[in-house]
């Protein structure tokens, strides 16, 4: 048989029309640049006490995988609890003997499946995580049924901690937020928070050695001193082990910036491999003073395998990493060129890129998606270490940036992420808080916004309306 | 403020940029990963006789060997047949036989002493110390050394109870075993089982709460469960990840690269060509053989390159594309015959025949590089049962040298010719490999090292090696 051209070249290059194509003749499942490995929907369930953090590990690791491009949402099951009863009055609400209100938790419990089972059907969704305390073998049961009638798998994590400084920390930095303590006095919130943990303690059962051998869970004990990894069944769960295992909670920092402006960004010219322009060499060495300024013990400096990082690490006069990892986007044919100069050679292909830069690949090139996935272990260090600087490039820091700030695909190609500027992140809560410092030294812009035309058989005015100026 | 300018040169070899200067601050210089190893690490195994801790010992050094860390596995018992010659029967393991306790205690301090000198002079980075040590003295001497000398210590432990599989444990690596030679495989194995009781005695496993403070790994009945304290640093945390994605499912792994190319036939690298007529009917055959396997629940995994993927059409089964098993990427040589190669960068072609693995093509890649971009894929090939690959010359070179502890010198040069498969099964502590010529010609793309490679070498003595072509 000889094969078909078009089909083929549909497939290694992904153009919008495939989609018809692929859906007919599909022996290969994904054109992403790594495989899925998702097939049966994946529930992860949560187990634990309050204040355990079941919702922080809940929420990062949702955007971990999200990121890593596993469609995954979070369901919290307090939050169906607060729509259900309005107002929340006390931890009494909470007591095993109060029947009525284990009658509105159950019907939440329950309410909270039936949307798992929209989401895995009709929202496409590959992993769903249960955030509930689900601390009675009763209720684990419940669930563990529901998933089997549906073919979902399911992977419990269980947090164990007895240690009351981390639980005390857990409750000021979360609790006393939430809406359920909303206008209460700061002692009186905890109070009630410590008897709501206690009214649960009564019935709690952990996840048994023997009991429970058959079920597939991982038990993180003490925020992650110890882990107990029981049947993991497949390779979405053994990433999940894997990330679980390398995130930490000690407060650090992390930095992003770009190499200081190019010679080519001067140009207007994408790609490639120059040193830096004067002015970057300046940024270099103020980013270098920035750094001082902020009295960090143990920093650690990464730059990619390309001159303009090292460069700009070099004025830092500290040791520094290379990752490969790091370099830019690998702009393939279009490497060198000013945006003006793509839109003259391949019109096409400039287009295709403005209708979906996430997926859009170069010829010869890379797409964003590719970006991500040469990134993972760089996130995966990242959650590892703590205070470091990471001097990268444009497409790479948006990737990142998304990572920390859980940006959409969608949204990922168009952060902003300008030259001279660093971005500190610092967790905080269940998310990350942003400083953006610009260090004061004038630099070109190279952020091109989608245009308002993205069609192929636009004008070449329409292609380049967003291109900023350059020399 | 100084704000000169920082000169920085590109290294021949490996195209990374460093300062001119001599004061090098980049502790790390061509890898395309930073090695994240600071202080040696020892891993040292723990456990009963037959549970599997020479074959863990082994696959993790291959493994770690394999990503760029230079491991090296010490067994004690090899330590013990070097001291006492022959082997007579499990008397010798007896918790009461001092004379034999003194011998054992001896070897277990040589093989320290040589581990040192692997850190020190051998610029080792990690060493696997293969022995029982099952008793909390043994376990503090390790650690106190150690400590003494500023290395880190992870300890792997496997703990099995399923007599089935330490009976295939025996059969499989005991009975061949130099202990065993010349003995009837029924005295043998009970005469191990014996030597098995005598550890049970003074067997004290890690201890959930006396070593609470130690880095280990607890694997349970192979690799059911497993219990990880106190991971220490990266490359613990990627010892774990590994010990918790490999199996001992028996299975295959089939490595074939794609059907005779177009640019094959030009005597080209690289490029996105197409299949040519004899790659097309090698499709084929492939097809036919793997059907003759008779393999449930085969898995197929290509390329993203047009070649692989054509390869795998023709076979009539799904498939996974992989961007990581993309054929090299030969930068400014891409779609180059070598004489082309020869003539227009004559500097980088002698380069690379003086340092193959590392050498990365100017705008492209090294062979250093590719091991780092298919570590994901060997992961998963771990975590799968029966697997073909589809790929290519450099990448099959890559995969092959994992699977069979070929060294980065070797790699480079392996043979992976073209409408071959090689089926590979783990036996023992190893892996089998069966090569299967289909029966169909194609070009020779394998060029051997020259004798001449330096840089100011003759046209012909840089060409000598490269094989016909179009």
């Amino acid at each position: 048989m000889e094969p078909q051209s078009a089909p083929l070249r549909l497939i290694m290059e992904l153009r919008p029309e495939a989609t018809l194509l692929r859906q007919r003749r599909r022996r290969c499942e994904s054109t992403a640049s790594v495989p899925q490995f998702t097939n049966s929907p994946t529930m992860i369930v949560m187990v634990g006490l309050p204040a355990r953090g079941k919702t922080y590990i809940s929420k990062k690791l949702t955007r971990y995988l999200n990121w890593i491009g596993v469609t995954t949402k979070v369901f919290n099951v307090g939050q169906y609890r607060r729509d259900a009863t309005k107002t929340y009055n006390s931890f009494e609400f909470f007591r095993p003997d109060n029947s009525e209100a284990m009658k509105i938790r159950r019907a939440c419990a329950i309410s909270a499946l039936k949307d798992v089972c929209e989401y895995f059907t009709r929202g496409m969704g590959q992993v769903a995580v249960f955030d509930a305390t689900n601390t009675t073998p009763d209720r684990r049961d419940l669930i563990f049924s529901f998933a089997k009638e549906n073919g979902y798998k399911v992977f419990f994590v269980e947090s164990i901690c007895d240690d009351p400084e981390i639980i005390e920390e857990n409750i000021k930095q979360v609790k006393l937020s939430s809406p359920d303590y909303v206008d209460c006095d700061k002692e009186e919130a905890v109070e009630d928070f410590l008897k709501r943990i206690e009214c649960y303690k009564q019935n709690y059962v952990p996840l048994d050695d023997h009991k429970d051998r058959s079920l597939s869970y991982i038990k993180i004990f003490n925020v992650g001193s110890r882990y107990l990894v029981n049947c993991v069944q497949d390779h979405i769960q053994s990433r999940i082990v894997y990330y679980l295992m390398n995130i930490h909670v000690t407060p650090r920092s992390i930095y992003l910036s770009r190499h200081g402006e190019s010679e080519l960004n001067l140009q207007g010219r994408i790609g490639g491999d120059s040193g830096l322009s004067q002015r970057g060499n300046k940024y270099a060495h103020a980013l270098g003073q920035y750094m001082s300024g902020q009295n960090i013990k143990d920093l650690k400096v990464w730059t990619s395998h390309m001159k303009r990082t090292i460069q700009t690490a070099e004025a830092l006069g500290v040791a520094y990493e290379q990752w490969k990892a790091l370099n830019e986007i690998d702009a393939g044919v279009c490497e060198e060129m000013t945006y003006e100069a793509i839109q003259e050679h391949h019109p096409e292909e400039f287009a295709l890129r403005d209708q979906d830069k996430y997926r859009y690949r170069y010829p010869k090139g890379e797409s964003y998606e590719d970006l991500v996935h040469r990134l993972e272990p760089v996130i995966m260090e990242l959650e590892r270490q703590e205070n470091v600087l990471v001097i990268c490039h444009q497409a790479v820091m948006r990737c990142l940036l998304a990572y920390f700030l859980d940006k959409s695909a969608h949204e990922l190609p168009y952060l902003k992420c300008p030259l001279h500027t660093v971005l500190k992140l610092t967790p905080v809560a269940y998310g990350c808080k942003v400083e953006s410092i610009y260090l004061n030294i004038e630099a070109v812009n190279t952020h091109r916004e989608r245009p308002e035309n993205v069609e192929v058989d636009r004008d070449p005015e329409e292609a380049l309306e967003t291109v900023p100026d350059h020399v």
